[in-house]
Formats: structure tokens, sequence, C-alpha cells
């Protein structure tokens, strides 16, 4: 199969406007030594048919989230995507278009990230939203880059609490930025705003994510502000799912918003594509990584958007750019704008109070000890008595995914479970885990 | 030609301003259970002022956003360098399968082997294509594609004690080349091109020296040439112990033809969203897996997918890896997609570059006559023509010409790239368009140049059948307006 669309007569006539006899002579600036002289070594061309039924059959053998009751959480999660996704998601114009280079031809496009940026601007309490980074951990170092045009200070201070794969890919970006970094441990499950403040002397930034990686709520307001007195920036990872029921980091003086925007409208995926979110004070929007759409009039005066304060950028800037970013996930973040729209205030709010009943069912009726006392809000981590993992492989056989074995990323909490919930996750479903579990754990 | 469009395709509400309070789509399930309190420090305390609609004006605000927006499925779109092909729907369709769509990224292994066997015969098919024998899928796309290459170099260097400090870019090289360099903390050195469009070796002889880390380059370059010379290139930068980066933005000329890793390079990115076919999304998302030699295999980002026998996992010890550039194994999704496009191809693969090649050099010849060709070589999948002639002549710029095309049903294509071209028109029509497409834009282009000598207000005007008429870009960055501000808001479109 193919997507060609030449007939053997076009072949022809375009070679005979092109002067040459074959499509090799076109070939023929390339030197001989480099030139590839047998046919790719890949397997042969499928139909839609055969390629179907292949790439079927490679999807059967995986156990998703319908197949198995899940409660893996640990940065990516079930909720629900709202059929309203879709009419982006499957829309030719916005599935097949590019970065909006040309606006009139993009209007829609525009209109949707200014909308988006809007709806994150809203939830954070910031005043700028990029249209979308990468994913939850990469905008994290692009933060970081951000920190290191406004402070001369090289150090990034990260709370341990944060998701260990954000702090993988900061620390796997710093050494390009000139940074060290450094980590503070958690206390009981959450973070020490003393050691935090005590961090943050000399730093140029603080991460932390609330509700924080082990399913603490943390005491936010209280890390922002010890890090604001050291004259470093806060920067708050959260998670949109919960800005109905939290507290927005604008609102308790973070500098910079981020976070994983996949729970709000992006499918699991085996992680990705998702989006990531960035949003900022007004005061950094000229050193905002990535693209970033505004309002203004056309010829005629009528309103209209357009990418802006482009002189930010690699193609513009290159060498000193605030960011290398091109291709973002605009697509990704327009389906989060969608589920956001249909959830609205009153829904989102819903959501996170479901996932707030449910984690505390979920503390109450598992019969496993909570590894931590601090609040949570739809993830709780729970002390077993044999290895998580093994826990983890026994429930699969009842047909349970119970949860994150947390040891895989934190040295000494081999037997810490951490439980999720989302609202399409029922009583009834906590029950069958607590009962799984209690037969497994004996 | 003069089109008058109609009121609601000009003036679309945004999607606050068709909101009514009180107004819902969706209701959540509520449990029968007590809500817990959050801790009033921590409670929001003022409701984030989402859009309150139905469904129904939820999907008619979409829709009539995507009315106004120009994709591939609506027409031509010859987007030099971004390789804006056709996107089968079949692949849509494959990458929504529930086995793969509701795959949760920490499933273990043994749930998710049919995920690691399509990650790694793609890893497979990929190294094949390039010419090289590892890959990582993990960068997102192609400019994380290209840091994650400079972070190799760094480690690679490192570990063998060597001090390097400089990466060597072409004077035609993307913006990203050179912003990746900052990021990754290297220095930036600039290497010009030649008369015929090919590195200069000369200068760049004078360049490469025992600081230099290595050289990133496009090869077909940003002009749509390949360059003749790369066999002395590569034997420069190797000579002097330093490495050749691979950047895959055009890719899609040479698949099958002539190989990455046989031109010389040592570390390549590709760009699944261009020479693979994952959908542009209107600006993402992308995929920029990244192949290497040997040597520096150690050095990729965890995890990895690798075979044990009949079984496929992650492996997440790699004690020399650089880290990890982004959330697990990389952009799933996009993996499905561009590994059905592979195999739709198998071997084809060829013929998809031959005919990408084919249709620019068609395009070409065709137009050669009218607008200027700054290299008057055969090009290869995109060619870059300049508008000075009618600058010079008529005063209508390349962006005169852009936004005229559009009058005519047309992506522009880009412009004022590479900035070695004046009044640069850079073109790229891809292997899927058919020839009375191409023959579509080749009149329109010529119509166009015959209007800038009878009419060239009409070109100065136009858009004249789009939407919005020119854009106050300068306003837009001078005030800046980068979200709604409700009450406060400048400017209203009431929903009607």
């Amino acid at each position: 199969m193919s997507y060609l669309s030449l007939t053997d007569a076009d072949r022809d006539e375009m070679l005979a406007a092109i002067g040459v006899d074959s499509v090799d002579e076109l070939f023929e600036q390339i030197p001989a030594g480099v030139r590839l002289d047998r046919e790719l070594d890949v397997p042969p061309a499928l139909g839609e048919v055969e390629l179907t039924r292949h790439i079927e059959e490679l999807a059967a053998r995986n156990v998703h989230t319908g197949a198995e009751l899940s409660f893996l959480g640990a940065g990516i999660y079930d909720h629900y995507v709202p059929s309203v996704a879709d009419v982006v998601l499957s829309r030719g114009e916005f599935l097949t278009a590019y970065t909006p280079y040309q606006p009139e031809m993009s209007q829609g496009t525009l209109q949707a990230i200014f909308e988006y940026q809007t709806v994150i601007c809203e939830l954070t309490g910031m005043d700028v939203s990029n249209a979308s980074g990468y994913d939850g951990c990469t905008v994290a170092a692009d933060a970081c880059f951000v920190a290191r045009h406004v402070s001369d200070r090289r150090k990034i201070v990260l709370a341990e609490a944060l998701n260990p794969q954000v702090r993988e890919v900061v620390e796997t970006y710093a050494p390009g930025f000139g940074f060290e970094v450094v980590e503070v441990p958690h206390t009981n499950g959450t973070t020490d705003p003393d050691r935090i403040a005590e961090a943050a002397q000399d730093a140029a930034a603080v991460l932390f994510q609330q509700p924080n990686f082990l399913g603490c709520l943390e005491p936010a307001p209280d890390l922002a502000e010890a890090a604001n007195e050291a004259g470093a920036l806060s920067i708050a990872h959260v998670d949109l799912m919960s800005l109905g029921v939290l507290e927005a980091p604008g609102a308790y003086g973070c500098s910079i918003a981020l976070g994983e925007g996949q729970s709000a409208g992006n499918w699991q995926s085996y992680g990705g594509p998702h989006y990531g979110f960035l949003a900022s004070h007004g005061d950094f929007v000229r050193r905002m990584p990535g693209r970033i759409v505004g309002e203004t009039v056309d010829a005629d005066g009528r309103r209209a958007f357009v990418l802006t304060l482009q002189t930010r950028e690699q193609h513009i800037r290159r060498e000193k750019a605030t960011s290398n970013i091109t291709t973002n996930q605009t697509l990704l973040a327009l389906a989060g704008l969608a589920t956001l729209s249909w959830l609205g205030p009153d829904g989102l709010r819903e959501v996170g109070e479901t996932c707030l009943a449910l984690a505390q069912y979920a503390r109450e009726r598992i019969p496993l000890e909570p590894a931590f006392a601090a609040s949570s809000f739809k993830e709780v981590a729970f002390r077993t008595p044999l290895p998580a993992r093994e826990v983890i492989r026994r429930a699969r056989e009842h047909g349970v995914h119970p949860g994150y074995a947390v040891g895989r990323d934190y040295e000494g909490m081999d037997d810490v479970l951490l439980v999720a919930v989302t609202e399409k996750r029922t009583v009834e479903d906590i029950d069958r885990l607590a009962s799984v579990l209690e037969d497994v754990c004996r | 030609m003069s089109v008058e469009p109609d009121r609601t395709w000009r003036d679309t509400p945004l999607i606050f301003e068709r909101s009514r309070t009180g107004r819902r789509a969706g209701r959540p399930p509520i449990p029968d259970l007590p809500t817990p309190d959050v801790p009033e420090s921590l409670r929001r305390a003022r409701p984030p002022r989402l859009p309150e609609l139905s469904e129904p004006e939820i999907v008619r605000h979409f829709t009539a956003l995507a009315d106004r927006t120009f994709g591939v499925d609506t027409g031509f779109y010859p987007l030099g360098s971004c390789t804006m092909k056709h996107n089968p729907r079949v692949n849509e369709r494959l990458a929504s399968l529930p086995g793969f769509r509701d795959l949760h990224p920490y499933q273990d292994d043994d749930g998710a082997q049919g995920a690691l066997e399509l990650m790694w015969r793609l890893q497979e098919m990929l190294a094949e294509i390039a010419g090289l024998p590892a890959v990582t899928l993990q960068p997102a796309a192609g400019s994380q594609g290209e840091l994650t290459g400079l972070m190799l170099m760094r480690a690679y260097f490192a570990d063998r004690g060597e001090d390097r400090d400089t990466i060597i870019t072409a004077d035609t090289a993307h913006g990203t080349n050179p912003a990746s360099v900052t990021m990754a903390g290297f220095k930036l050195e600039k290497v010009e091109t030649d008369a015929r469009g090919n590195l200069d070796l000369e200068d760049l002889r004078a360049k490469v020296n025992d600081r230099t880390a290595g050289l990133m380059l496009t090869n077909p370059s940003t002009l749509g040439l390949f360059d003749e010379g790369i066999e002395a290139v590569a034997e420069i930068f190797h000579d002097a112990g330093a490495l050749l980066y691979y950047d895959g933005a055009n890719l899609n000329a040479v698949v099958g033809i002539s190989r990455p890793g046989d031109m010389g390079f040592d570390i390549v990115h590709y760009n699944l969203h261009k020479t693979f076919s994952q959908p542009h999304g209107g600006g993402g998302p992308g995929g920029g897996p990244v192949a290497v030699r040997e040597s520096i295999e150690p050095y990729l980002p965890a995890p990895t997918v690798v075979r044990d026998g009949d079984a496929f996992r992650l492996d997440h010890d790699r004690p020399k890896s650089i880290g990890r550039v982004r959330g697990f194994a990389g952009p799933f999704g996009v993996f499905v997609r561009s590994y059905a496009y592979m195999r739709a191809y198998g071997p084809g693969l060829k013929e998809m570059s031959e005919v990408a090649v084919l249709n620019a050099n068609y395009v070409l010849a065709r137009l050669r006559d009218v607008y200027d060709l700054p290299y008057d070589r055969h090009c290869m999948h995109e060619f870059v023509l300049s508008a000075r002639n009618l600058k010079r002549e008529h005063g209508i710029t390349a962006l005169d010409v852009a936004k005229r095309l559009m009058d005519y049903g047309i992506h522009p294509p880009t412009i004022y790239f590479p900035l070695v071209v004046p009044e640069a028109l850079m073109i790229e029509p891809t292997e899927t368009e058919p020839k009375e497409r191409l023959d579509g834009f080749v009149d329109a282009m010529r119509r166009i140049a015959e209007e800038a000598a009878e009419s060239p207000e009409v070109l100065k005007e136009a858009p004249h059948g789009r939407p919005v008429r020119r854009l106050d870009e300068v306003r837009a960055a001078k005030q800046p307006i980068l979200r709604y501000l409700f009450d406060e808001h400048p400017v209203r479109v009431d929903a009607t």
C-alpha cells in the first residue's frame, strides 16, 4: 500500500517537463559513495486490511485499563475523556494543519490556543500561559531555563516528593544550563518549608508538586513563601483536575505553575503524546518559552489572533532564544480545552470532590496502613506487608492492578503501594480492590 | 477574484462569550460518600471562570473554529521544511485501539508486550533507514532530538576526557540548531554555504579544530540541495576527532536512497511528524527519535526497548545514560501512527522519497522562468525560489505572494527562510500530491507573477477571501493581550 497519487502517464509528463529521462537522474547530486545500493531491509508492505489485522494483534497483547481494574496513577491518570474531545481530535482541519505561521489560514487554531491559554491562566491563577510544552517533565526544564535568565544564581532546588521523572528530566537539562540540582527530602510524605527556606538561600528556583507524587497535600503556600523570601522563583507542579477544589498557585504567590495536562482530556496512551502546560506571572512574559498567541486586529479592525512575542523564539532569535521548541503539543492541549469546557467550573469541582471522597474511602476501606498521615487528593500510599511489586504481581492474577510500587523511585520504600482513583472508579471497585489486597497480603 | 466571507465565518465568538452562567454539559459521577474537607489554606477560594456551555454549543464552537482552519485535508499545503503530506486515517483508528489508548505507562512489561514489540520493531526500521545501529524513541520532537544529540556529544567527550565546547552549524540551519546549541551549553560557530549551495569546505577547514565537538547539518539542506561534498565534510570532522549530527528535518528526500550513517553522520534525529506522517495537529504532537553509532549507544536516554528472546522489556539499567529527556519511553501514540505508515510502504519507502523529489522538481521546472532561482540545480524534496525579481520590478514581496496564494485556496510556502536567500519562498509539495494539485499551484504562482505587474494593489491587499485580512502583528507584540479578560476585555463579539 502507498499513499502516492501519480499515474504512470503523470510521471512521464513530469519527467519530460523537468527534462530528464528518469527519476534516478534527479538523485545524481548524491555522491555514489553514500548511496544505498540495495533495497531497504524492512518488512514487506501491507495493505490496509492486513495492516489493521497486524496492529490489532499487537494492541490485543496489552492489558489496558478497561481489561483490568486499574488503580495506576503516579502522574498519568485514567480520568474520563469526554466525547467532545473527539470533535477536536478528529476534525481534519485541526489534525492536519501545522503551527499557525500564516494567521489568515489558521484563525481557528489560533483562537482555540488563545482560549486554552485563558483556561490555563484561570486554573493556575497566572497572567500568561504558553501554547503548551511537550509534557509535564520538559515544561519543568523550560521553567528552569526561565530561572537561568532572571537570576544570577546557579542552583535549582527540587522537592524529593516532586514526580521522579520530572526530577530526572530537570537533572538531564541542568548541566547545559550551568545549574547544580539539589533535592530536599520529604518528611513523612510532605516537604518541610523550613528545609526549603534553607536550601533556597542561594537558589534560582524551587520546584515542588501539589498534590505531591506520594499522594499527599503539601503545605504549598508555605513552600512558595519560603522560596519567595529566599529570593528564588517558586514553581508549582500541579494537576489541572485538582484545581476545582485546590487553590491556584498564583493565589499563594507562585511565580510559575506547570504540569502534565494528560489528566485533563488525553488518553493514557502508554505515556504520550500528551501536553505540558506552563503559565507564569506577568513579569516573565518575555522570558516564556514556546509559542504564545495574542489578540490583535486585522486591516478592517476586526478581532483576530496571531502568534506573538516571537522575538523570544528560535526562528528569530536563534542562539539567543528562550527555548528551542518548535513543534509543541497543540492538538492535545486543545483536547484539554474541550474537556475543561465540557466540565465547566461545576464539573471540575465535582470531579475534584469525587476524587477526594473516593481517596478517603480507599484510605478507610483498604486493609493496609496508610504510609503517611497527610491528606490526599486522589492518591493514597499504603504500607504493604510484602514488597509492593509482589503485591502488584499477585493482585494482577486476580484481574486488579492495585497501583504503583513507590520503591521503583524511592529508596527504602519497597513496601509502599500508591493507589490512585479517578471519577471513573466506583465504591464497588474500591471494595473489590480491598478484598483482593486482603487476599494477596495475607 | 473577489469573495465576500459571511459574517459568522469572520466573527466567531470566544468560547467564553458563548458561556451562560449555570449552563452545563458534563456531569461526572458523584458517589454517595461524604466529601472530606480540604484544609482551608489549600482550598480553592474563587472558582475558575471556565466556560459554561451545553454540549451542542461546544460542538458547534469547535466546528466553527475548524472551519476557520486550513489543513492538509483542506488543500495543498507546500510549507517548506515541514513535510505536510497526507495523514492516513487508518493510523488514527489504530492509535485509538483500546489496547494502546487505555494502556497505562506503568503497566508491567508483561502487560504491555504488544506496545513494546511495536516500539522495538519501529526502532529496528528506523535504525535500518539511518544506517546506524541504536535508537532511542524518547525525544518528543525534532528540536528535542537535536538537544538530545548534543547532550550525547557532551557525555561522549566527557567520558573520553576530552574538553570540546564548540558546535558548528550551517548558515542555512533551522533556528532550532543554534537554540539547541545554547541550551546544551555549547558555543556556536557558523560555516558558510558556497555558490552551489554546499558547505564551504575552505571555511570549514579553518574552523574545525580540537575544540570542535561536532557539526549539526541538515542534508539535503534547507535549500533543498544535497551536499555534494558530504564525504569530505565527514572526513574533516572525523579527522579532528569530532562528531557529525544529522538533522532529519529533510529525511523525506532520501529514505531508502541514501542513509545518514553511510554519509558519515554519528547521530541522527528523525521527525516522525514529517517523514512518517504523524499529523502535525496545528503545531504538534511530534516525535523525534535519535539513532547513533555503537560508540555513542551507552549514553542514550533511559529507558530503551530491548528484546530478550520472544519477550520485550524496558531497559532502565543504563549507567552511562545522559538521563531522561521526557516522560516515559516517548510519545507512544505517535509511534503507532508512524509504525503503521512505514509498514504500509515497506521497502517502497524508497518510492515515497523518489516521488517527493519528482514532485518538487516538476514544480520547480514549471516556475523557474517566473521567479528567481538562487541555486540552479535539480532540487531534492523541496526548493527555494526568490521573489526578489517581483520586488525589484513591482514592489511585490514574498509576503505578498504568500498572502495572495490564500485567495487561490492554497496554503503559502515557508517564507523568508532560509535566511541566506532574500525574499525566499521555500516550497515542499510532498509525494502524496497528485499532478493536478501541483499544476494548480503552478498556475496560481504564475498568475500571481502576472498580477504583480498588472494589479499589484490586489496583492498588497491580499488575502481577500479569508475570515480575516492581514493582521496588525506589531500591535499584538506591543500591547500584548494573551488571554481573555472577561469584563475588562477590550473587544467583544456577541454570541448569537
